[in-house]
């Protein structure tokens, strides 16, 4: 049932802004995941919104209540967070009863949604195990399950999945999306991980230096992102700095070190653009008269892609990465090659005031 | 810059046996990734290499020395640790210069060694800060550089983008690739990511339990992985339960669950035996119309995960089974939807075949 709404919510640590006017609007059942580098202000919110932290200013709603007057026993709010924290003396039926046994609920009741969550979890064989004895997703699953079965329907999970090696991690994300799917719950899932947010979240809020940069579907935040920050964090691109030349109405020709390219877009002539164009929508091809011409720098198998670093020239290097089910030989160091971009997938930015490093650092 | 070899080289735990026989060469300047899940051995490899910790049986080479009773102070070789374990009352450059000055050397030369480490690392300019004044990634940086201007000519790099986000990682692990060869090192890089592993070695270990599973140049890897388990630590794929019905030539019949049979490369198979197929997902296309290959199933969209530069989409097959299909760089309209009835298909060539494990299946792709 929860509906989360935040308005206006800052806070500061001295002279430290973690957090700056944020405002953010989560339907029941949704699946958010907040995404951004280290330091970024996405524990502290979360914390604020688990009512560890207290905001400076601007307040947290779930369904419209004041969080501040809601006690605390009555919140609902299930929280999990990178470090798994089960009780090592507790075998995995007891830690997930634990909260249960707190609330005073019955015994049959703490046994049937016990036996619920283990089953949910598929765990039920694995339920005199104690935590040392189950790997690390094994844990962390118990821990969700713990959470889950308080009855909370409002999830705030920080950085879930940190704490296991990749592998697991990727297999992990899925099951705890089914989880949150099949029993309707509202989550906030915070993450560093990109492909972690992009696979399972309904909506993905980017976060920089305390603020909410852009909010958007998956294939939005990563296709046609609004904001350059957006367009280089969610995964890699090629960030081309160039210069109007002509426009007409939707259309844009930008000069890049001595190469043209028309691409959709408003400029000014004579204004300083960003043109961002993802590896994967670079397409290499033997060299025509006309086109990019590049050297192949540098080739990296990535098993399921090649991954190409392409001098173009004017001093560029552009990187490109090709499907290996292509079923071609692929190219070599040193071959020319001639590079070309579909108008669909270039998108064109302001040149940020503060300059392009800044604007795309992470740290 | 040092040629380093294994050779039957175990090491015990009390019973825990944390390496069990594993044999290796690493020749000079080549840049060695080890992947493996938690617990398979990898920071004792690198321990061992470092001399921090000493083989119970077998024995290590140095450019064909051995070097089991040598100490770490005098191996040619650098540990660079998860945590980086900066002195934290240090300068970012009086951490970069201990090493040479704890091996004695002059402070002019320790401190020369030093800032040409931190100009390749692009740390010059912190030069002066503390350790806590940086952020992560450039206390990676520090640490790295403290292990550069150290000297030695094998670095043992031991998850080394491990602490940082994942965005950085994917910038600084091609940078990190470029100083190491740039310097002619001798590498051996630890990682649990092989999306890292694949990118930034020239060749590919994977470990599990202490046993060496496969190791060799990423493409045989890849293409070629030893076993069921590599093929899943190593890029993933779809796996498929079958019983080899025929063999012509060099293509083998196999019959899957519920009367579907495929063609794989017939290989060294006999006759009924139990296999598993394991199929690359972008070797896997999906059409609405039409696919003209080896192996073509009618399916049913299950799910569509999207994963930014791609999308890999779940296909159920009329027996239940699931193949998986990886589409990069796919235009809108030609995404797929769930529920959708698509066919699916497959190269035999694309076909991987292996016994089935002694041990079942899912035993073989427990990564935990």
């Amino acid at each position: 049932m929860p509906e989360l709404d935040l308005v206006g919510v800052s806070k500061s640590y001295g002279n430290i802004q973690a957090l700056t006017d944020i405002s953010l609007h989560v339907e029941n059942k949704e699946y958010v995941c907040i995404l951004g580098p280290s330091g970024c202000g996405k524990s502290t919110l979360i914390r604020c919104i688990a009512g560890i932290n207290k905001p400076d200013s601007g307040k947290i709603l779930i369904d419209g209540e004041s969080v501040e007057q809601i006690p605390i026993e009555d919140r609902r709010i299930g929280y999990v967070f990178q470090d798994i924290a089960l009780f090592p003396h507790m075998s995995a039926r007891d830690n997930v009863s634990y909260g249960l046994a707190v609330r005073h609920a019955e015994s049959t009741e703490i046994t049937t949604v016990t036996n619920e969550m283990l089953d949910l979890i598929n765990m039920r064989d694995r339920s005199k195990a104690y935590p040392r004895e189950l790997s690390g997703g094994a844990q962390q699953k118990l821990a969700v399950a713990r959470a889950i079965a308080t009855g909370s329907h409002l999830f705030l999970l920080d950085e879930p999945l940190g704490a296991l090696d990749a592998i697991v991690r990727a297999e992990l994300r899925y099951e705890l999306r089914k989880l949150a799917s099949d029993l309707g719950l509202t989550v906030i899932h915070v993450t560093h991980d990109q492909e972690e947010a992009l696979s399972i979240a309904d909506s993905v809020v980017v976060m920089k230096s305390g603020r909410i940069v852009e909010v958007g579907r998956p294939s939005e935040v990563y296709a046609s992102p609004r904001n350059l920050f957006t367009a280089n964090f969610v995964g890699e691109t090629n960030l081309l700095e160039g210069k109007v030349l002509e426009t007409d109405g939707s259309k844009c020709t930008v000069d890049i070190k001595g190469h043209t390219i028309r691409v959709s877009g408003f400029g000014e002539v004579g204004q300083r653009v960003i043109l961002s164009i993802r590896p994967e929508f670079v397409s290499l091809t033997t060299p025509t008269v006309v086109g990019w011409k590049g050297l192949i720098k540098q080739v990296t198998f990535l098993g399921n892609l090649n991954r190409y670093v392409v001098e173009v020239e004017g001093g560029i290097d552009i990187i490109a990465e090709v499907s290996t089910a292509e079923y071609s030989t692929g190219f070599r160091v040193g071959e020319s090659v001639m590079l070309s971009f579909e108008d669909v997938h270039m998108l064109l930015f302001d040149y940020p005031g503060e300059g392009l490093e800044k604007e795309i650092s992470l740290e | 810059m040092p040629r380093v070899s294994f050779v039957s080289v175990t090491k015990n735990f009390g019973k825990h046996v944390a390496l069990d026989g594993v044999s290796f060469d690493v020749s000079d300047g080549q840049y060695l990734c080890i992947l493996g899940p938690t617990g398979s051995g990898k920071t004792t490899l690198l321990k061992l290499l470092a001399g921090l910790l000493k083989p119970d049986e077998g024995t290590i080479y140095f450019d064909g020395k051995p070097v089991n009773n040598v100490t770490a102070q005098d191996r040619n070789a650098v540990y660079v640790p998860q945590q980086y374990a900066l002195f934290p009352h240090l300068t970012v450059l009086q951490n970069v210069a201990f090493g040479p000055l704890a091996k004695g050397k002059p402070a002019s030369v320790a401190l020369a060694a030093a800032s040409t480490a931190l100009d390749l690392v692009r740390l010059s300019w912190r030069a002066q800060a503390l350790p806590n004044e940086l952020s992560g990634g450039m206390q990676q940086r520090v640490a790295l550089a403290r292990g550069l201007a150290s000297g030695a000519g094998l670095l043992l790099l031991d998850e080394p983008l491990g602490a940082l986000d994942a965005r950085l990682r994917l910038d600084l692990r091609h940078k990190l690739r470029d100083l190491v060869k740039q310097s002619g090192f001798t590498a051996i890089h630890v990682t649990h990511d092989q999306d890292e592993a694949m990118s930034v070695g020239d060749e590919i270990m994977i470990l599990r339990n202490g046993k060496l599973q496969d190791y060799g140049p990423q493409r045989r890897v890849y293409r070629r992985p030893a076993s069921i388990f590599v093929a899943n630590m190593i890029g993933g794929a779809s796996f498929l339960e079958g019983i080899v019905d025929t063999t012509v030539g060099e293509t083998a019949l196999i019959n899957l669950r519920g009367g579907l049979t495929i063609q794989a490369p017939s290989k060294t198979l006999t006759l009924t035996d139990p296999v598993i197929l394991a199929l690359r997902k972008e070797r896997v296309r999906i059409s609405r119309d039409r696919l003209e290959m080896d192996n073509v199933f009618k399916g049913e969209i299950r799910s569509v995960r999207f994963l930014g530069n791609s999308k890999e989409y779940l296909i159920r097959i009329s027996n239940g089974d699931i193949i998986a299909s990886r589409q990069f760089a796919e235009s809108e309209d030609g995404a797929f939807n769930v529920g959708e009835e698509v066919l699916v298909g497959f190269l035999e060539s694309d076909a991987l075949v292996f016994e089935y494990p002694a041990e079942g299946l899912r035993k073989e792709l427990d990564v935990a």
